[in-house]
């Protein structure tokens, strides 16, 4: 039976996180780690103690904004964004879902644009986004300040190849 | 020199200054574009946040496309030149991956061309004293700091970025067009972007920050090469801290004089127009 850590390791395919030895580095540059639940190094040791479901269960994973400071600054070369990468990914697959549900409704929203036309229309991912996540009423003064200006366009153009952006979702759909 | 050229989603809509401004400093400068046929989003934050797979895919499907051409391929939005080097990072480094994505798209991946952003390729190719030379009106008076962001520059083993800790291309290209450049100490740091929409509150205090930080180190107005720091710069922070964000793109323009150089001012969230009237500049 394979241990929490050695999922996580699997998935991460690099450097194991045994390797970390705790100096802390990812944690001290981390930008959000003040509105994390748990800082980037707790996570890796709650990894190590088997946590899973609290690992799982965090807003951490959700908070983490992908901006690679922890791996560039890691003297082990840890890679603790794609880490959290693997952790959101286990969360989804598991049915946990995300602890910060919207932030997951966004990236649902985001990708419902890609399948549809291949490129984001922002106009049309932002009211998809707001049918899921029922926050109707934040930026919308924002949003008509951008459409004066033309920043947002409700038709643009797509991807003409289609059935290549239907198989690519088709065929690395989670299991 | 002639590069294919890949705008991505945000070109085309909330970065359409950075699009038309890097257009007409092409064209100037005697880079010719040829944009890839039929390209498609490259999955940005939300594939690699939710299945890896899938953002390995969508960014070798473009990468297979920009192939075709046999350029070099120029990605001007930081977050699509991120994705394109770490899926082509993993293509080239991980056998198994890179079969079972050409098996996802359908095509085979040679990796044979290099991605590029347009800073590298400005500062490398073009170079500061052709950019001096090239400068009809002298940004006296503009005080940027430059600011890079995240995803030009991380993980460095991917990006290939000079200097990732403390760049200073945008810095130097600056300086050549005249303006007075400020050092900062938060050229890399991350605006939150990736978090605007759905953690609103954990982004303004990001910008609030940096734009005090800006503020103190006596800058009037902000630099950057992406279009999600320019979008969260311009729109987030807090209405008594906001500064004037440029693409470097519209500040090169600026400065060669290029006609409808003024013209992407115009659609910035926050006005930058004020500052450049009072600095005689447009």
């Amino acid at each position: 039976m394979e241990t929490f850590l050695e999922e996580v390791n699997r998935k991460i395919n690099g450097v194991p996180l045994q390797n970390c030895y705790h100096c802390r580095k990812c944690t001290a540059g981390c930008p959000a780690a003040s509105y994390m639940e748990f800082n980037p190094n707790k996570v890796i040791k709650m990894i190590q103690n088997g946590q899973r479901d609290r690992v799982l269960n965090s807003s951490t994973i959700w908070v983490c904004l992908s901006c690679e400071t922890c791996i560039t600054r890691c003297p082990n070369k840890v890679d603790i964004a794609r880490m959290m990468d693997v952790l959101r990914q286990m969360a989804i697959e598991s049915g946990i879902g995300a602890r910060e549900k919207n932030i997951l409704k966004f990236h649902e929203a985001f990708l419902a644009g890609i399948k549809r036309g291949g490129r984001i229309n922002e106009p049309m991912m932002m009211v998809q986004y707001k049918l899921k996540s029922g926050d109707f009423f934040s930026d919308a003064l924002l949003g008509i300040d951008m459409f004066a200006k033309g920043k947002l366009a409700l038709l643009s153009p797509r991807t003409k190849d289609m059935q290549s952006i239907k198989d690519i979702f088709e065929k690395t759909k989670h299991s | 020199m002639k590069v294919s050229y890949y705008p991505g989603c945000s070109l085309h809509a909330t970065g359409k200054e950075y699009d038309q401004s890097m257009k007409a400093v092409s064209r100037a400068l005697g880079i010719e574009l040829k944009e890839v046929d039929d390209w498609s989003c490259c999955g940005a934050s939300s594939a690699h946040s939710t299945n890896f797979d899938l953002s390995i895919a969508l960014s070798a499907r473009n990468l297979i496309a920009a192939e075709k051409d046999a350029l070099d391929v120029m990605v001007p939005c930081a977050a699509c030149f991120n994705r394109f080097k770490t899926a082509e990072h993993h293509l080239k480094n991980d056998k198994n991956l890179k079969a079972k994505i050409e098996g996802v798209v359908g095509s085979k991946y040679q990796g044979g061309i290099a991605i590029r952003n347009p800073i590298d390729i400005i500062y490398k190719e073009i170079g500061i004293d052709a950019l001096s030379a090239r400068t009809v009106k002298t940004l006296a008076g503009l005080k940027p700091v430059s600011y890079y962001g995240c995803l030009l520059l991380r993980p460095p083993e991917v990006c290939e970025f000079e200097n990732y800790e403390n760049p200073f291309m945008l810095d130097k290209m600056m300086k050549a067009l005249g303006a007075d450049v400020k050092n900062w100490s938060y050229k890399t740091d991350c605006c939150g972007g990736s978090l605007a929409i759905s953690k609103t509150a954990i982004v303004v205090e990001m910008c609030d920050k940096l734009m005090t930080a800006a503020r103190e180190a006596g800058a009037n107005c902000v630099v950057t090469a992406c279009p999600l720091c320019m979008a969260n710069l311009d729109m987030r922070p807090s209405s008594g801290l906001k500064l004037p964000i440029f693409y470097f793109t519209e500040l090169l323009s600026l400065a060669m004089g290029l006609p409808g150089a003024s013209e992407t001012f115009k659609s910035h969230i926050f006005d930058p127009q004020p500052l450049l009237r009072e600095l005689k500049l447009i």
